[in-house]
């Protein structure tokens, strides 16, 4: 397509014909605000405070929905869109809390880092008293109504993003709102707490539930021995709550930095990564020699887990009965590891950092208790750990790179790649390839199955046997695949993952904010290129796994694995049909 | 409420009477329908254009264009949507024609429907009209037994079904996106543009969405040509307006009028004046989300281009004439309060700022006001005009705005600080 030629606040701008004048103005180094905009989303136009000037227009149009024509003249810093601007940001702040200094948002809020920039010092609309309850209805997140500026982002990201669509707008003028059907609170809906909604809300209106307090807790009491475990895409993410860039590999600063926080013990989730992909690929392997249920689904995800007990009930048979990393990792934070070192399991207290909103849920199920206590104690985000460490004071980027403890510490570059959508299929094939074929895996990069795709697919040669894989991620691809098994067209894949969150662990719902699919990009490189620096790519090739099934599990798939390692699932699709 | 249509115009029809369809054919009706179907479309297209057609829902695009966007697009489905929500305070033309001339307004939506090459149509009309909903319901069953709707329609190969679809009842849904969302089950809120309804209307489809009165003039085009048609207004605007007349008039009413006439004459000739010993204050045009002028404007013509000029908005057609004991502040305040409640809350200008808007006025009316709240006031007016999602939203604040362009010191008066420094002034 041929560039238009265009003018920006009077100089002019050569720029490709179908972008917007929002991102004409971005590319050239004009910041204009924008609320209700996010770059992976549909358009929505809502806030208006992306509004600019154009010539020949009689009124400001909003430039995130308009886009350039060849020759347009756009003016963004008139008085009369400054004003304008201005104007709506204190009519948004009228009907606001304006809790601003006890917000959790407080230093991250986009309502007011745009606010800061646009001078906005009074307002002099009345304050209006919103009126909404509180909803503390889930383990994971928390919803304030009154902060919500109507921005539609978090809906967007539940309809169209994820296609759960358990948040609409409802009603109209001030009366209007963003929740779950008729007002319900969040357990009484089909919510997976997947948490994409506040990873991409602006403003305090919807956050994970924050247990930063019980941590602290924990690691004040003199009586408590308390372990902390990493999941693998929280390294590459941490270090941009610091200002560092996106993608950044911190596995060393963050060891660290948990240590400095207190920690008896600073684990991997990598370790039981690389368990799981033992356990899964044994149970596959047994699937297909035992005519099994098949395709095998991956079982790592806990907003997929709920989304599959919610909405396709059916298909729970197809999904591995292993327990995620974390899950197996607090199974045997209370049962191997103090047997091991000889520490009462009642005082070990496993704090799990993820990148994830509905490991919180998933950590307080009923059936995660194998051990004899609540296997995981408290789950944190990447963005609570991040809270911590301001919180201590702690120097992100003058911290020392320190390694993990052993033995919950030992990883592989299998393991590493898990927090990328793909990854758990390509540490696992590595693995089954071994161990149904014995021979030896040299090209370990299974390209195909990485990227951005919605969906992608590949083949394998099993020992003469062709196996076809698939791998999605985000919710509206896996209810592609769910209806592709429902209908019978999924007979022919041995094995898919799923991830519930777009690029899978990287873009889950505890991140940092300003996650899009830039960032995610620049996340999962990382990771691949962590993959690479491992002295170690296979996950049976772990020494601490193989001591592991030595000392406490024999085999897998064995007895002790089935009953710490392994879980059923529950049809929970009544329960809110009901609700 | 409607007095008369007293002209043999584009109505001419008996004001206190239901037409029905052999009354209708009997004076020419359906004539069009017949002579456009056995013309190429383009013919009947072409005079329509010449005839100058706008829209009379209140934005005034052409017409001709309209039905050649959704012509042109090579869709394999295209819709047309009669557009009968009026939900315009002060305004009840489109209900008249509907209750009293359905089949012109039939044959109108036919027309249009084939010209733009549209299988299927829909007349919007809110629940609140049960009356309009009724008649024309029994009118399209009358039509489809006598051929003029459905398949094969007066003997040729065009096909063509009707439906009527019950609004819920929004302002809103006035506007065409939102028009559209409500028919596909959706919220009524309005959609980004572009795409417009033209090119990805109803279930995304080409889509021609015209007013009741807009379609209601196209038989008479046809019938009479676009020479015809043009002798009747002037050369800006050509053809006759719906005016709906209330407020304090002695004759409140519809009236069929020509295009060139003006507002004085409309109010005086029409509405036969106000009641004795009173004068006019303020003159609302165009419904609630119209101007407020005052009377030294009312000689301004009923013309797209003169009322353009003078910032006034002919919209759907309604005047309202409020005489000197009445307040432009509460009246404002009224209207204000209208929009604040059929607010879709979409946008931030339109919901917040109603929203802002109706507490100034609040404390205006009741005396607690300061001086800068004026200012606030026009601030907060200003980007609902300027930066509020859709048409409705940005014209929610025109009787505000224009009220304190034309009565600013009523405003000022209203505000408690007022005379305090004016007593100073005084005294100094």
């Amino acid at each position: 397509m041929h560039s238009i030629e265009i003018f920006i606040n009077g100089k002019p701008a050569t720029v490709a014909p179908s972008i917007t004048i929002l991102e004409a103005a971005r590319q050239q180094g004009i910041e204009l605000p924008s609320l209700c905009h996010h770059p992976d989303q549909r358009i929505k136009g809502n806030c208006r405070v992306c509004v600019v000037e154009v010539e020949g227009y009689k009124n400001l149009v909003p430039s995130c929905s308009t886009h350039v024509a060849p020759g347009m003249k756009i003016t963004t810093n008139s008085p009369r869109v400054r004003d304008t601007v201005r104007t709506i940001l204190e009519l948004i702040f009228a009907d606001h809390p304006q809790e601003c200094l006890t917000c959790i948002r407080n230093g991250n809020c986009e309502l007011r880092q745009i606010a800061a920039k646009f001078g906005v010092r009074d307002i002099q609309g009345e304050k209006t008293k919103p009126t909404f309850s509180m909803d503390m209805s889930t383990p994971a997140l928390v919803r304030n109504p009154d902060k919500c500026i109507k921005c539609g982002r978090c809906a967007e990201a539940c309809h169209h993003i994820q296609e759960v669509g358990i948040l609409y707008t409802h009603n109209r003028s001030t009366d209007i709102c963003i929740t779950p059907e008729y007002g319900k609170q969040l357990n009484a809906v089909a919510c997976v707490l997947c948490g994409q909604c506040a990873l991409v809300c602006p403003v305090g209106a919807i956050h994970e539930k924050d247990d930063t307090d019980r941590v602290w807790e924990a690691l004040s009491d003199s009586g408590k021995h308390v372990i902390v475990q990493v999941a693998p895409s929280v390294r590459v993410s941490l270090a941009e709550e610091f200002g560092l860039p996106s993608g950044e590999i911190a596995t060393g600063k963050m060891v660290s930095a948990l240590r400095h926080l207190g920690f008896d013990k600073v684990f991997d989730t990598d370790f039981s990564a690389d368990l799981t992909i033992i356990e899964e690929g044994n149970e596959l392997l047994q699937r297909i020699k035992h005519n099994g249920v098949l395709p095998m689904l991956t079982s790592c995800s806990p907003g997929w887990i709920n989304y599959a007990e919610h909405y396709y009930p059916e298909v729970l048979p197809h999904i591995s009965s292993c327990k995620s990393p974390q899950q197996m990792f607090g199974a045997l934070a209370k049962t191997y590891y103090p047997q091991k070192y000889a520490i009462n399991p009642a005082d070990i207290f496993v704090v799990s950092v993820m990148p994830c909103t509905a490991k919180k849920f998933e950590a307080q199920r009923a059936e995660m208790t194998a051990s004899g206590y609540q296997d995981v104690d408290v789950v944190l985000t990447t963005r609570e750990l991040a809270r911590m460490l301001r919180h201590e004071g702690v120097d992100f980027s003058k911290l020392p790179e320190t390694d993990f403890d052993t033995p919950l510490g030992i990883s592989t570059g299998a393991a590493a790649v898990f927090g990328a959508t793909g990854g758990v299929m390509e540490a696992a094939l590595r693995t089954v390839y071994e161990v149904a074929t014995g021979n030896t895996l040299n090209d370990l990069e299974f390209t195909s199955l990485r990227g951005m795709k919605g969906f992608k697919t590949a083949e394998i040669d099993l020992a003469g046997r062709k196996v076809k894989v698939g791998i999605a991620h985000g919710l509206a691809n896996a209810k592609k695949v769910m209806e592709m098994i429902k209908n019978g067209e999924g007979s022919d894949y041995t094995f898919i993952e799923i991830m519930c969150c777009p690029g899978g662990c990287i873009g889950g719902g505890g991140q940092p904010y300003g996650t899009t699919d830039v960032v995610r990009k620049a996340r999962i490189a990382s990771l691949y290129s962590v993959d690479l620096t491992m002295p170690l790519r296979k996950s049976h090739e772990n020494p601490g796994i193989k001591k592991l099934y030595e000392e406490f599990l024999y085999e897998p798939l064995g007895e002790v694995s089935h009953h710490l390692l392994h879980t059923v699932y529950t049809n929970r699709q009544q329960t809110h049909e009901q609700s | 409420m409607s007095r008369v249509l007293n002209h043999e115009l584009i109505f001419n029809i008996c004001p206190d009477r239901y037409v029905d369809l052999p009354t209708y054919c009997c004076h020419g009706g359906y004539t069009a329908l017949k002579k456009v179907l056995e013309q190429a479309p383009e013919t009947a297209i072409k005079e329509i254009e010449e005839a100058g057609l706008r829209g009379r829902g209140g934005a005034a695009f052409p017409t001709a264009n309209k039905i050649k966007m959704v012509r042109s697009n090579p869709s394999d489905l295209r819709y047309i949507i009669c557009n009968a929500d009026e939900g315009e305070p002060g305004t009840f033309k489109d209900r008249f024609i509907m209750t009293h001339i359905p089949f012109q307004l039939l044959e109108g939506i036919t027309i249009a429907a084939f010209l733009a090459g549209a299988g299927h149509g829909y007349i919007y009309i809110r629940h609140e009209y049960p009356e309009a909903q009724r008649i024309m319901r029994e009118s399209i069953i009358e039509a489809q037994k006598s051929g003029l709707l459905g398949s094969n329609i007066m003997g040729s190969s065009y096909n063509f079904t009707l439906e009527l679809f019950s609004g819920a009842g929004s302002y809103l849904c006035g506007e065409e996106t939102a028009l559209i969302s409500s028919i596909e089950g959706k919220k009524g809120r309005p959609r980004l543009k572009p795409p417009y309804p033209t090119e990805a209307g109803l279930w995304n489809k080409p889509t021609l969405i015209n007013n009741v009165e807009t379609l209601s003039n196209i038989p008479k085009i046809i019938q009479n040509g676009a020479k015809w048609y043009r002798s009747l207004g002037t050369q800006d605007s050509p053809g006759t307006k719906l005016i709906s007349l209330s407020g304090d008039v002695n004759r409140r009413g519809l009236y069929e009028v020509p295009f060139g006439i003006s507002f004085n004459q409309i109010i005086n000739k029409y509405g036969e004046g106000t009641k004795p010993g009173r004068a006019i204050k303020a003159v609302n045009i165009g419904g609630a989300s119209g101007v407020l002028i005052p009377p030294d404007l009312l000689d301004t013509p009923l013309e797209y281009l003169a009322c353009a000029k003078t910032g006034i908005t002919i919209g759907s057609g309604a005047v309202f004439v409020l005489d000197d004991t009445r307040s432009i502040l509460a009246n404002v305040h009224n209207r204000l309060r209208f929009f604040l409640h059929e607010s879709c809350g979409k946008c931030t200008p339109c919901r917040e700022g109603l929203r802002q808007t109706n507490i100034i006025m609040d404390r205006l009316l009741s005396r607690k006001a300061v001086k800068t709240d004026i200012d606030t006031l026009t601030r907060y007016t200003r980007a609902i005009q300027d930066a509020s999602f859709c048409g409705l939203g940005q014209a929610a604040g025109n009787s505000l705005h224009s009220s304190l362009m034309y009565y600013a010191e009523e405003y000022l008066a209203a505000c408690q600080d007022n005379q305090l420094s004016h007593n100073k002034e005084v005294t100094a």
